[in-house]
């Protein structure tokens, strides 16, 4: 048989584990509080790192001064993190760093650092559209530019056109070109080098228009039926519970331990090198539990980087630097706004035709990158013009968040779409079946999944057009939406060893974000050497381990199931070796079945699992597991997912309430299914608080966050999700491998439940989060009033 | 299973206990004070004073400044850290704990009002090693996934079944209000409630539903 | 928070021995629920904090011959929620103080603290000031987000709401209020209780840095159709945008008297007396709630992002008067409060 068969998982009815409900491993440890977090590390001689921050949004620093702080008692450490001439481009931004014996004192210590700032002029609100005649930035590009760009998540294909396009200013060796994908460090080699400009700062970067077919032909052709609309959603945080922060100490003069709260163990050491001035071999990052990260933490960051130059500089004691809850809110993380206006035109049977857009949105001083609208259907989208304007401000900057771009560019596609339905005259669900080629790859799972939401929502049954009428205010509606995603695993290792004993070791230098990776590991491991995961002790979390790469972009359980098996396949027929003369057999006749090492079929054969092991002598047996990245058939890439909305909205009082909503979702083959079931579930939650609640809101004169706090950046409660149902497409696309599920399922609920509340209403409320005072002025112009 | 790396610095061995350094040395003098109104009051602090708190039926010696607050003390200087630091101004529960059986915010109450009080968390709720039957609900009904909010969670959600023994919906919804989770982990949790009350979850496990049927064909089958 | 002094005293008289004449010295600890926030934000930062939980006196719920009720000040909410008194003859007032923030927060939370707690807004709670002014001398509330502030009383200096979400449904019981200082005790009305402070060294109450408030006079309900109807966004723990109490007293199926006091719209409890005429010798229905609705918000006067909370504090009130009655009104997100006498 050819060498890869061997690896592929079992059909459904030999599995015992993948695919199946089987229990949360680290479940007892995390809800009776044993479960050890970054934020919980203890140890004698600990000290507390905090920093002095900007108050300004933009700012020069002329002067520091801490000798007061120095001369506290119990102050440990001071370092400068930006020196007089910086200039800060956003509240909260590090000045200084401080390290003391304990919070309060450190806390005292930064309030007694003084700092003279010239205040600049600064920009903090988004939501107004840019002028439309601002000609694009054409300037070589110069490092920051690629970094900022990247920051963003720019796509790709737009760095390299840019890059070629503008040139740069910077020789390319210059470049960290190893870190950079493959088609843009290309560009960057053959990119013409030209000196830079000097460039007056500039609140609006627009890009240049990208076109398709003739779209103002399309719009002009005779018998089609346009919609026009404006569709939004601000700035929103992340909110890890677990804060981002670090604990770094020195435990010799060249050996650094770190626990950085991060969703890329393997990764800290080689980002930390440079800067702590060590090789990164002779850094340790362990990590039991992370408390949260949604793409906001993958680097060290400069409470790693300050918590390890703090502890050298107090003689190696460990500092402990998280951040208060009001620090992560302001400048750990934001997710970009997205605004356009937006026309789309179909024919009269519904067949789309043409888009047209004027897009802008903020990724704090980076500009932001443009999501990829119209979302699913770019490409195939006969007619098309899209234009975006990066907004250039003064908040923090943005990292990536749960499916980096695209709950926006949903948003923003799916919202345009249900109002030309509604023009159409046609139920949402038809429309999108009607186009469903223009989706793509994907297109034969959407036909799947639509009657499955159908039925457990009742759309057909229920389905009415827009505006209930139902008399009273309280009025009821229904909507749906649709999303993608990549999902490809991550270069993953496995290290798996048997002992004579029958006890099984694994290795990995991965982590859990809560996702079930411990779990969905171990069910890989259990299945395949017919053991249950309690015979088996996972080792993680730390970089002793072999690596893996970061948990971001829904690549994790691709990645380490690969790993996984392949390293238990190795290791059980390394032990079929060495037992099939025993069993009077040969190795391929063999089989593992609930503890038990037999000749296949044959009962009476059989061996236990511990008898079997101890016929392996001295010598334990090890294997190791490496996924073979892109060409691994046991993962793979491109989900399909459709989720509906059933709302019904207060006209009175504009307050949205959700009823049920319904997840169906395609993640391949599906490894940990309670843990499957339970990021969809989560994604729907995440989903509503962005879709009702969450808006990170700026004061325009301080330029500061005005709601850095949980009272009003408002996450979702309990009373807050209706009936959830998940449906997931189990043993049915199995043979197309694992595919990463963290993301997708959050990208749709924010179109979702904004149509349902204009099925409801009958009257598109253009911007998230769906307020009271959004949703009121809606209806008051619906109604010709001045809201 | 898996296991906690033992060198990875959460080891109890190293952890700096206060309690028996202040039994041997008294680092700090007992409290001033004053009389006012013809009666005399203790003056606590501003520097630490020695707090004694019984948590989780064992008893914790520290010197203290007036201003730590009984979570912090908790967390930084009893290494129990189940009560987790999230918001720290009494919004999200994550540090919830149980005073005298009150349920309340141990980001919001002093170290030294505490003192004389009985105190439970996460870590005490099953009264000895094992998991209280809440917190093993939480785990077979999967009502967690980073964990961060979770024992805080737990806290409220026995209190709160203590006091509804038949909580429904409603009351689920109004009761567990004062507990934030971002990972969004509130299904599980209403059938936390549901199993510990002995009724049907909400809503339905639509997996199971669907695939216990004749599941739709489809072109990409594979 | 900085470092300060802490004492318990035992007394009212010593607790007010411990108190300095001038705000910013000395802070009261009660349930704290409100106090340690401010003081971790440095908003607030007292070099002595009295912790006034064990003081006597001041932790009983009293019935009084007539049906009235005496609620000391230290009484925590969860109590008052639990008192058969207060369930049988206050029904709407259990049912208001039952659904105020969170079971944590009610079983610490004290009423003489409800009556005290400082604004939400979120210029005060950054440490912008109570009444925060732009380098230009301009209001930084007008100039800026001012989404969840004044439609009342915003003539300025402070556009900052009162965020108590049972003082309304108090004052429309006609409750007074006892306060104990040096000289002491006095008692008052409690809607004469707030004030709009003229600068930022006063605050919005009209209680000395050295008072305390010792006791809550409710009279007696006998006759009292009351109701309070809050308007969330959220449907767990979260601050209403708009409130509305009302109290009627009945003439057969007319409204003999009212009293109608709007909350979160105005940087004190909003009594309404427009919309209290409207209603005058009136059935209630839709339409006449309706009406006193349109006349509770006629003189309103919104700021630039809170024109939506003209038309929440009309609707508080319509259905506030409709639960009142006794009939049913739209319930979703929006908690409805205590209808029935």
């Amino acid at each position: 048989m050819p060498a890869e068969d061997k690896y592929a998982y079992p059909p459904a009815d030999e599995r015992t584990y993948v695919g199946r409900r089987m229990g949360r491993v680290d479940g007892t440890a995390k809800s009776t509080g044993h479960a050890k977090y970054t934020y919980d590390y203890n140890a004698k001689g600990l000290l507390y790192g905090a920093f002095v921050r900007s108050p300004y949004a933009h700012a020069r620093i002329k002067n520091i001064n801490t000798s007061e702080a120095e001369k506290m008692s119990g102050v440990k450490a001071v370092e400068i993190v930006q020196k007089p001439g910086s200039e800060i481009y956003w509240a909260g931004d590090e000045v200084v760093a401080i390290a003391a014996v304990d919070e309060p004192t450190v806390r005292d210590a930064v309030r007694a650092v003084k700092v003279d700032y010239e205040q600049l002029p600064h920009l903090v609100i988004d939501s107004e559209e840019p002028p439309h005649n601002i000609p694009p930035d054409t300037s070589p590009l110069g490092l920051d530019d690629l970094e900022d760009m990247a920051r963003n998540q720019v796509p790709t294909a737009q760095m390299v056109k840019e890059i070629n396009e503008r040139g740069i200013t910077f020789k390319p060796e210059e470049a960290p070109l190893d870190r950079m994908p493959a088609d843009i460090a290309k560009a960057v080699k053959s990119a013409k080098q030209k000196p830079a400009e000097k460039k007056p700062p500039a609140w609006y970067k627009p890009a240049a228009a990208e076109t398709q077919g003739d779209a103002d032909a399309a719009f002009q052709a005779p018998e089609v039926v346009i919609s026009e609309g404006l569709y939004g959603l601000p700035v929103i945080t992340h909110c890890c519970l677990e804060t981002h922060g670090a604990v770094c100490e020195w435990t010799d003069s060249d050996h650094l331990l770190t626990h950085v709260s991060t969703q890329y163990i393997s990764g800290i050491p080689g980002q930390m090198a440079e800067v702590v001035g060590i090789p990164a071999a002779n850094i340790r990052q362990v990590q039991e539990n992370i408390g949260g990260g949604f793409g906001s933490k993958f680097g060290p960051d400069r409470w790693g980087i300050y918590s390890a130059k703090l502890s050298k500089k107090a003689g190696g004691a460990p500092v402990k630097m998280m951040l208060s809850r009001a620090e992560e809110l302001e400048v750990a993380g934001c997710r970009p706004s997205a605004y356009a206006r937006v026309r789309v035109a179909a024919k009269k049977d519904g067949k789309l035709t043409a888009w047209d857009s004027f897009g802008w949105g903020t990724g704090g001083p980076g500009g932001g990158g443009s999501p990829p609208i119209p979302y699913l259907i770019r490409d195939r989208v006969p007619n098309y013009r899209i234009q975006w304007t990066a907004v250039v401000n003064n908040i923090g900057p943005a990292r990536a968040w749960r499916a980096p771009n695209h709950p926006q560019a949903c948003l923003i596609t799916m919202a345009a779409l249900d109002d030309l339905a509604h023009k159409l005259g046609m139920n949402p669900l038809e429309f999108f079946k009607k186009n469903i080629e223009l989706t793509g790859p994907r297109a034969n799972i959407y036909m799947d999944e639509f009657p499955v939401a159908d039925e457990l929502m009742g759309w057909s049954k229920r389905w009415h057009p827009r505006g209930d009428k139902t008399p009273g205010p309280i009025k009821r509606g229904l909507g749906m939406s649709m999303h993608t995603w990549g999902g490809r695993g991550h270069q993953s290792e496995c290290d798996l060893t048997i002992q004579p004993d029958g006890s099984v070791t694994i290795k990995m230098g991965t982590q859990d974000l809560g996702t079930g990776t411990r779990t969905a590991i171990l069910a890989v491991a259990a299945d395949t050497l017919g053991l249950t995961p309690q015979q088996i002790t996972l080792l993680y979390g730390d970089t002793r381990y072999p690596m893996s790469g970061g948990s971001g972009g829904s690549t994790t359980i691709g990645g380490v199931s690969s790993a996984t098996r392949r390293a238990s396949v190795d290791a059980r027929d390394a032990l079929f070796l060495k037992v099939a003369p025993v069993l009077g057999s040969t190795p391929e006749q063999l089989e593992v079945v609930k503890g038990q090492v037999r000749v296949k079929g044959q009962a009476s054969k059989a061996l236990s699992w511990k008898e079997a092991c101890a016929k392996m002598g001295a010598v334990p047996i090890n294997a190791h597991g490496k996924n073979l990245g892109g060409r691994d058939p046991l993962m793979n890439s491109g989900v399909g997912g459709v989720q509906m909305a059933d709302v019904s909205v207060d006209t009175e009082a504009g307050i949205v309430k959700i009823n049920k909503m319904v997840a169906v979702q395609d993640c391949g083959l599906v490894v940990s299914l309670e843990t499957a079931e339970s990021q969809c579930y989560g994604a729907l939650i995440m989903g509503i608080s962005y879709a009702l609640f969450e808006e990170k809101v700026m004061d325009p004169t301080s330029g500061r966050m005005l709601n850095p706090n949980m009272e009003f950046y408002r996450l979702a409660g309990i009373g807050d999700i209706g009936e959830l149902v998940v449906h997931m497409m189990v043993n049915k696309y199995d043979g197309r491998g694992v595919i990463g599920l963290g993301e997708p399922p959050v990208i749709s609920p924010g179109a979702a439940i904004s149509n349902a509340v204009a099925n409801a209403i009958g009257v598109r409320v253009p911007m998230l989060p769906l307020t009271p005072a959004r949703v009121l002025a809606a209806l008051g112009e619906q109604k010709g009033e001045n809201a | 299973m898996t296991t906690n790396n033992k060198s990875s610095g959460f080891s109890r061995r190293d952890f700096l206990k206060i309690s028996s350094i202040a039994a041997s040395v008294p680092l700090v003098a007992g409290p001033k004070v004053i009389e006012v109104a013809g009666q005399e009051v203790a003056v606590h602090g501003p520097g630490a004073v020695p707090v004694t708190l019984s948590v989780n039926g064992k008893r914790f010696n520290a010197e203290l400044e007036p201003r730590v607050t009984l979570l912090d003390a908790l967390r930084e200087h009893f290494d129990v850290t189940g009560p987790k630091r999230v918001c720290d101004r009494a919004e999200c529960g994550a540090c919830t704990v149980l005073i005298d059986d009150r349920l309340v915010y141990s980001c919001t109450t002093l170290a030294i009002e505490a003192q004389g009080k009985e105190i439970v968390t996460a870590e005490g709720l099953g009264g000895g090693d094992r998991p209280h039957a809440v917190q093993s609900a939480f785990v077979n009904n999967d009502a967690q996934q980073c964990g961060f909010c979770t024992p805080g969670f737990t806290v409220a959600a026995k209190s709160f079944l203590d006091r509804n023994p038949h909580g429904h919906d409603a009351e689920i919804a109004h009761g567990l209000a004062g507990n934030l989770c971002r990972c969004g982990t509130y299904r599980g949790i209403h059938g936390v409630v549901a199993q510990m009350t002995g009724r049907e979850p909400q809503g339905n496990a639509g997996t199971t539903m669907i695939a216990s049927r004749a599941t739709p064909s489809s072109k990409g089958d594979a | 928070m900085i470092q300060f002094e802490y004492l318990s005293p035992s007394s009212v008289k010593q607790a007010l021995g411990l108190l300095s004449p001038n705000w910013g010295d000395t802070e009261v600890l009660a349930g704290g629920t409100d106090l340690l926030g401010l003081m971790k934000d440095f908003v607030l930062t007292p070099k002595r904090v009295v912790n006034i939980k064990h003081v006597s006196g001041l932790e009983a719920i009293r019935s009084e011959g007539d049906g009235g009720a005496r609620i000391g000040a230290l009484v925590t909410l969860d109590r008052i929620v639990e008192a058969a008194h207060i369930r049988q003859n206050y029904p709407a007032l259990a049912q208001t103080v039952a659904d105020a923030a969170s079971t944590q927060i009610r079983n610490m939370a004290t009423i003489g603290g409800n009556l005290c707690q400082r604004p939400r807004c979120w210029y005060f709670r950054n440490g912008m000031g109570l009444l925060p002014k732009t380098p230009d001398g301009k209001s930084m509330v007008v100039e800026g987000d001012n989404r969840y502030h004044a439609i009342f009383g915003n003539e300025g200096p402070a556009y900052f709401v009162s965020p108590s979400t049972i003082v309304p449904l108090l004052i429309a019981y006609g409750a007074r209020l006892r306060i104990a200082g040096a000289d002491g005790e006095r008692e008052l009305a409690l809607e004469k209780f707030f004030r709009i402070p003229g600068s930022d060294a006063e605050r919005e109450h009209d209680l000395k840095p050295n008072e305390l408030v010792t006791e809550i006079l409710l009279p007696s309900a006998k006759g009292v159709r009351a109701a309070n109807y809050e308007v969330r966004q959220k449907a767990s723990f979260d601050w209403p945008l708009a409130t509305a109490a009302v109290a009627l007293r009945m003439n057969g199926s007319a409204v003999e008297s009212a009293r109608i006091v709007m909350g979160a719209v105005a940087p004190v409890p909003w009594v309404s007396q427009e919309a209290a005429q409207a209603i005058a010798n009136k059935t209630i229905n839709e339409q006449t709630a309706s009406a006193a609705g349109a006349a509770a918000v006629s003189k309103a006067r919104s700021l630039s992002h809170n024109n939506y909370k003209v038309k929440l504090a009309a609707v508080a009130v319509k259905r506030a008067l409709l639960v009142a009655v006794g009939q049913t009104v739209p319930d979703l997100s929006t908690a409805q409060r205590g209808g029935g006498a």
